[in-house]
């Protein structure tokens, strides 16, 4: 039973997506909506983005110390074990296990409010095609913003372990400056973004199938909101073993 | 005008419209009335398109909706105003904006030309003061009017009122019924109202039809509805007391009339 009602959430899905990717009924509400998206996702999450990456770059870099403390272990590792944290997984997974939380919720309790106050349907009667209208904009600017924020969350994250090198003396600044350059690779760069674009997709496009098929009232709403961010983090999860063992 | 025709129209194995022909006619207040449960929701989400009924046929001037492809249903729906029971405005958008919006999306109409006849249809419905406010900001009555402005932004030729009086006090209820009738008048639009408010009835019903567990149970027009001898509908109108005393006033002048015409 449990399988059967899986399986028709993935062809309700699968059916709500094929009427998203339609082409828009005019291309300028779509660029309009478009702004706005991209203004609401993606400006909007630039501070809790830069916040949780410094905080978490610092943290790293201390407990890498703390780990590292073997004088056998040169100190430049602890910078190049921060980095790669960061690059590998931090920006990419664990950021957007994060924005599921903010951006995903808000994107289920805004189409799921508009379900149940009719005003999806007020769409549908005017003769709009109230998915692609509704969820285009929104799946298309937070994957076109994403990269952004991913490459954001590596710097500031870097520029967090900079502060412990810094500001304490744990670390010499030298030390960390040489351990982040070294050993270097930059398709670490392009795995972490390609990650968090299918990251984006999968945040945007479920917590919308969960806002736009809510039935009955506000309860269902703020359940729509939470089933939103567990199917996204759960996926999220699912999509990054699939992608680490496909891209590295 | 809008046929129905032989529709049915069944949900999980249970029948909610039961074989429902009817006329809805232009320039005329046609109403659907009936006891919550009755089928005159699904009756009127049917006519919209919202369902697609099982069997039957619904005319829109002779074009039938049940066969249309959906591209075909989105270009007649643009000839379709919609005004719902809890007004549903888009919260993001001003009174005017959303005034605005049916214009921004099907219209190549300069950004003045749009603004000008939103605000005329505003101006309509009396609220030029509350162009720039957001739907919260306004009452549950003005919502109503902002709604019904966003209806006709487009010179529709059907217009439908989901419950247009539901949570408004009576005079506003009033001033909702006459605005409708008037709009429906002066635009020559076939006009459908869902209500089971018997005020209503009284004020705008110039086409009822009544419809009784999946059923139409009666059709004919506000002069005519206290004296239809059918059951259903005298339960459902007498059903306060206001209404059984109109009904022995009523009573009590056409017994009136006829001794004074034998005499």
């Amino acid at each position: 039973m449990f399988a059967i009602k899986e399986i028709e959430k993935v062809g309700a899905y699968t059916q709500l997506m094929y009427r998203v990717f339609a082409k828009p009924d005019k291309w300028s509400m779509f660029f309009r909506q478009y702004k706005e998206e991209l203004k609401k996702q993606g400006i909007d999450s630039l501070a809790i983005v830069v916040i949780i990456s410094i905080f978490i770059g610092a943290v790293i870099t201390i407990q890498m110390i703390k780990n590292m403390e073997n004088p056998l272990l040169p100190s430049t590792l602890i910078g190049l074990a921060t980095r790669d944290i960061l690059l590998l997984e931090f920006s990419s997974a664990i950021l957007c296990l994060i924005l599921a939380g903010k951006v995903g919720s808000n994107i289920a309790s805004e189409i799921g409010t508009m379900r149940i106050t009719e005003q999806i349907d007020a769409l549908d009667i005017m003769g709009v095609n109230s998915s692609n209208f509704l969820i285009l904009p929104k799946i298309i600017a937070f994957v076109t913003i994403m990269p952004f924020l991913v490459l954001t969350s590596m710097f500031v994250g870097i520029i967090g372990g900079y502060g412990v090198a810094i500001f304490t003396d744990m670390i010499t600044v030298k030390s960390y400056e040489a351990g982040i350059q070294f050993a270097f690779t930059p398709y670490y760069i392009t795995y972490s973004i390609i990650k968090s674009v299918i990251f984006a997709y999968i945040i945007t496009s479920v917590s919308s199938f969960y806002g736009y098929t809510v039935k009955g009232g506000a309860l269902e709403v703020g359940k729509a909101s939470t089933d939103a961010v567990v199917n996204s983090s759960v996926l999220i999860l699912l999509f990054d073993i699939m992608l680490t063992k496909l891209l590295l | 005008m809008i046929e129905v025709k032989h529709a049915i129209k069944s949900f999980d194995g249970n029948t909610v419209l039961k074989d429902v022909s009817t006329i809805f006619e232009t320039g005329k207040t046609n109403l659907i009335i009936g006891q919550s449960g009755s089928g005159k929701t699904v009756l009127m989400k049917s006519v919209v398109g919202i369902h697609r009924i099982d069997s039957g046929e619904i005319l829109y001037d002779g074009r039938n909706i049940t066969s249309m492809k959906r591209k075909e249903l989105n270009a007649l729906r643009r000839e379709i105003g919609m005004l719902f029971q809890g007004s549903a405005l888009f919260d993001s958008m001003s009174v005017l904006e959303n005034v605005k919006f049916p214009l921004d999306m099907f219209t190549e109409m300069t950004e003045e030309e749009k603004i000008e006849r939103a605000k005329f249809c505003l101006q309509r419905v009396e609220l030029s003061h509350a162009l720039d406010l957001s739907p919260a900001e306004i009452s549950g009555g003005m919502q109503k009017r902002a709604a019904i402005a966003r209806a006709i932004v487009l010179n529709p030729k059907y217009l439908f009122c989901d419950e247009p009086n539901s949570g408004l006090d009576p005079k506003t209820s009033l001033l909702i019924d006459q605005l409708i009738q008037d709009i429906t008048h002066e635009f020559n639009i076939t006009t459908i109202v869902n209500t089971h408010d018997m005020n209503s009835v009284m004020e705008i019903g110039e086409n009822i039809v009544f419809i009784s567990k999946g059923e139409k149970a009666w059709q004919g027009t506000k002069d005519e509805i206290f004296d239809t001898g059918c059951e259903p509908l005298e339960d459902f109108i007498f059903a306060s007391n206001l209404y059984k005393e109109i009904k022995k006033a009523h009573k009590f002048f056409q017994d009136k009339e006829s001794s004074t015409k034998q005499k």
